[in-house]
């Protein structure tokens, strides 16, 4: 019966072969679809490995995931180095890591932080971050800078190679700061994550690139009222007290700068001790817990800090609400690739139907030689089965062709990562729904020939 | 015992406001022949179809090879008349996207047991061919599109030949053939029914073909009268 499927198809060979293509289409628009959403949510769901909580000035908790761990948009206001503080000796606090950002560099996200950033930040799953080349910046080395790979791959930069940031978070930059290079001490080996679209520096060097501004994103009265304490880390306990009062002297100059006196307390590479570099602001800190069963409770004492508004952003929550607001994008997605995939699937019985008329001596003949009309209906829902199931592997080929010269655009401009190497079963079962409604579809066509071979008989009225 | 056998016949197509055939009685042994004539839309064709199993008759109205076509569903029809039962009708008797041969040992593939009694359905597919007059090289390679309507005649032949059916059903097969064409056809037809002893029924509305045949009756004949 097949083989008698695929001669009669072979027959109209050139409208089956544009059905096929049809419906090729439409089921590579369909994977394509899911394969987008589930490398978007990897690729969130990835870079959000390992984090507990994320901690940011007030504000919208899925607007401060975005910002503090995918580099896309920014937080309000700064918060200060105290309650970084505050947060690193909470207990349960396993690590914290102080971010800033609202620089880039050619429209990629730059953050500074310290190195612990490289020990606790993981991805996808829990891997460590890897070097790839190079060397990470040391502590308190201004003008270091690690890459990612996508960074590194796009512009050719490897370790040594000198580069120059600019303010803003996006594209379009309102500042150079072609005066506070960085020098790349190391590229990291791609994690398929928005680490991989990022400069990291160390804080220092954020700062440092401010300096002649003075204009941090920070709150002027944050900042204003900002009497700093040094960074009060595990490894520099020691030297605690000179360091506080060293910086403590800093920060004072700090603000005046942010004032307008064109001072700054931060000259690059000159962080006198060594140690941390404690900045005037941070925009987010990334906690990691003991035992993360504590998280809600500290979740709930960040968010009542008298000291300063402050959210505790649960990654893993604010995920599910942002998949709720891209969830209708998506939908939408779908929709139209699913309208599609209707409109290929007319199509096929748009040709099956069409040519029933011309086939009705044909399925006479059939039935002649012993044929019943359960074969001939048979015959058409196997046909149907053949350009759906072509169509869809088609469709696959041409879906992974397409993500193949598309995939590394794709990566590099929106860190969304298309799997091609197989699909999982929510993708199968999408891909079997389509070849059911081919099936489905056919049963149009085959209950008009059912009908025709019955009436018609040996002889074929016209 | 008869190959065909018909009693009390009646068939009435739907819509229609009389019945179209009512056949009396009508008797063919194997290996017989039996030509049947009537003129044109007296119901010949609709008795080809009664017999073959493609229309709904009473119970005890057909017998084919012992077997009462009335009492079989309408699959089991189906699968009779693949085993059983050889068609040529007047025209388009072929697929014509299948080559000769191909259309030739069709039956096969609808038929176990046509295709074992053919054995090799393809060498016989040939031998066949090759009894008609025709090359069976160039019909394993022409689609039956591509064949002359002679050609194609012979083909829908060896295509009820093949596997021995116990009765062929032919309905006009040679009205799209010149005279010659007709008496070489006919020839072949009656020469390898009789060889496989298989029993044949032919409907025309030509009467000059009537000598070939070993019996002849007039359609009209068999009415066996009523409500017409
Ligand atoms: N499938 C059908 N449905 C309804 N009526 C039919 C059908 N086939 C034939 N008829 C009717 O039955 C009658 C007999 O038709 P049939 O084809 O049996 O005649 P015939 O003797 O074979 O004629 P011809 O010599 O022209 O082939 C006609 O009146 C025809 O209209
Ligand atoms: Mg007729």
């Amino acid at each position: 019966m097949i083989g008698f499927s695929l001669r009669s198809l072979w027959n109209r060979r050139f409208v089956a072969g544009l059905t096929v293509f049809a419906i090729a289409l439409s089921a590579a628009l369909i994977v394509g679809v899911e394969k987008l959403r589930d490398g978007a949510r990897d690729s969130f769901v990835n870079s959000a490995s390992g984090i507990d909580l994320v901690v940011a000035p007030r504000g919208n908790p899925v607007q401060i995931l975005m910002a503090a761990v995918f580099g896309i948009g920014g937080t309000g206001t700064a918060m200060s180095w105290e309650s970084f503080e505050w947060l690193e000796n909470m207990p349960g606090v396993a690590w914290a890591v102080p971010i800033q950002m609202g620089d880039n560099h050619r429209g990629y996200p730059v953050i500074g932080t310290d190195v612990t950033y490289f020990e606790h930040v993981r991805h996808s799953g829990g891997q460590p971050l890897q070097l790839a080349s190079g060397t990470l910046f040391i502590e308190g080395q201004a003008d270091g800078a690690v890459l990612g790979a996508e960074v590194a791959a796009r512009f050719g930069h490897a370790p040594g190679t000198v580069i120059v940031n600019a303010h803003g978070s996006g594209d379009v930059s309102f500042h150079m700061h072609d005066d506070a290079p960085f020098t790349v001490t190391g590229v990291l080996a791609p994690s398929g994550t928005a680490i991989d679209r990022m400069v990291i520096v160390s804080l220092a060097g954020f700062d440092a690139i401010h300096a002649p501004h003075g204009t941090p994103d920070a709150d002027p009265l944050d900042a204003a009222g900002l009497a700093v304490p040094p960074r009060n880390t595990r490894a520099d306990h020691e030297t605690h007290e000179e360091h506080r009062e060293h910086t403590g002297h800093d920060h004072d100059e700090g603000s005046r700068a942010a004032a307008g006196t064109g001072e700054h307390a931060h000259p690059r590479g000159r962080d006198p001790d060594g140690h941390a570099h404690a900045p005037e602001r941070l925009n987010a800190v990334y906690v990691g817990l003991a035992d993360r069963t504590g998280v809600l409770g500290l979740q709930r004492a960040v968010n009542d800090r008298a000291a300063e508004p402050l959210s505790a952003v649960l990654p893993a929550v604010a995920l599910t609400e942002l998949w709720g607001i891209t969830g209708t994008a998506e939908r939408a997605l779908q929709i139209m690739a699913w309208t599609v995939a209707l409109a290929s699937i007319i199509g096929m019985v748009v040709m099956l139907s069409a040519t029933l008329e011309s086939r009705r001596r044909e399925f006479a003949i059939l039935r002649s030689v012993g044929a019943s009309p359960a074969h001939v209906v048979r015959l058409i829902l196997t046909e149907a089965a053949v350009l759906t199931g072509a169509g869809l592997f088609l469709g696959i080929g041409i879906f992974i062709l397409a993500a193949r010269v598309a995939g590394p655009v794709l990566a590099s401009r929106f860190g969304v990562q298309l799997d091609t190497r197989g699909f999982d079963a929510r993708e199968l079962a999408v891909l079997a729904s389509l070849f059911g409604a081919g099936l489905a579809a056919a049963l149009v066509p085959a209950i008009k020939v059912y009908r025709a071979t019955l009436a018609d008989g040996l002889s074929v009225r016209i | 015992m008869p190959m065909l056998r018909i009693e009390g016949l009646d068939h009435r197509w739907t819509g229609a406001r009389q019945d179209t055939i009512r056949v009396g009685a009508l008797a063919l042994g194997a290996g017989e022949n039996l030509f049947l004539h009537g003129p044109s839309g007296c119901g010949k064709s609709t008795l080809i179809s009664a017999i073959a199993g493609v229309i709904d008759v009473a119970e005890g109205a057909v017998c084919v090879a012992g077997r009462d076509i009335g009492s079989l569903g309408s699959g089991a029809r189906d699968r009779f008349r693949a085993d059983h039962i050889g068609l040529v009708f007047q025209m388009f008797n072929l697929v014509p996207w299948l080559t000769g041969i191909e259309n030739v040992i069709l039956p096969c593939t609808f038929s176990r047991r046509r295709r074992r009694r053919a054995g090799n359905p393809e060498a016989v597919a040939r031998r066949l061919l090759g009894d008609l007059g025709l090359d069976p090289d160039e019909l394993g390679r022409k689609t039956a599109g591509d064949l002359s309507v002679g050609q194609q005649q012979r083909v829908a032949v060896a295509r009820a030949l093949i596997g021995t059916p116990d009765l062929i059903l032919a309905d006009e097969p040679t009205s799209a053939l010149d005279a010659d064409a007709k008496t070489a056809f006919l020839d072949v037809l009656m020469r390898d029914c009789k060889a496989a002893n298989t029993a044949l029924l032919f409907v025309s509305h030509d009467r000059g073909l009537e000598g070939h045949f070993d019996r002849s009756v007039d359609f009209r004949d068999l009415d066996r009268g009523g409500t017409r």
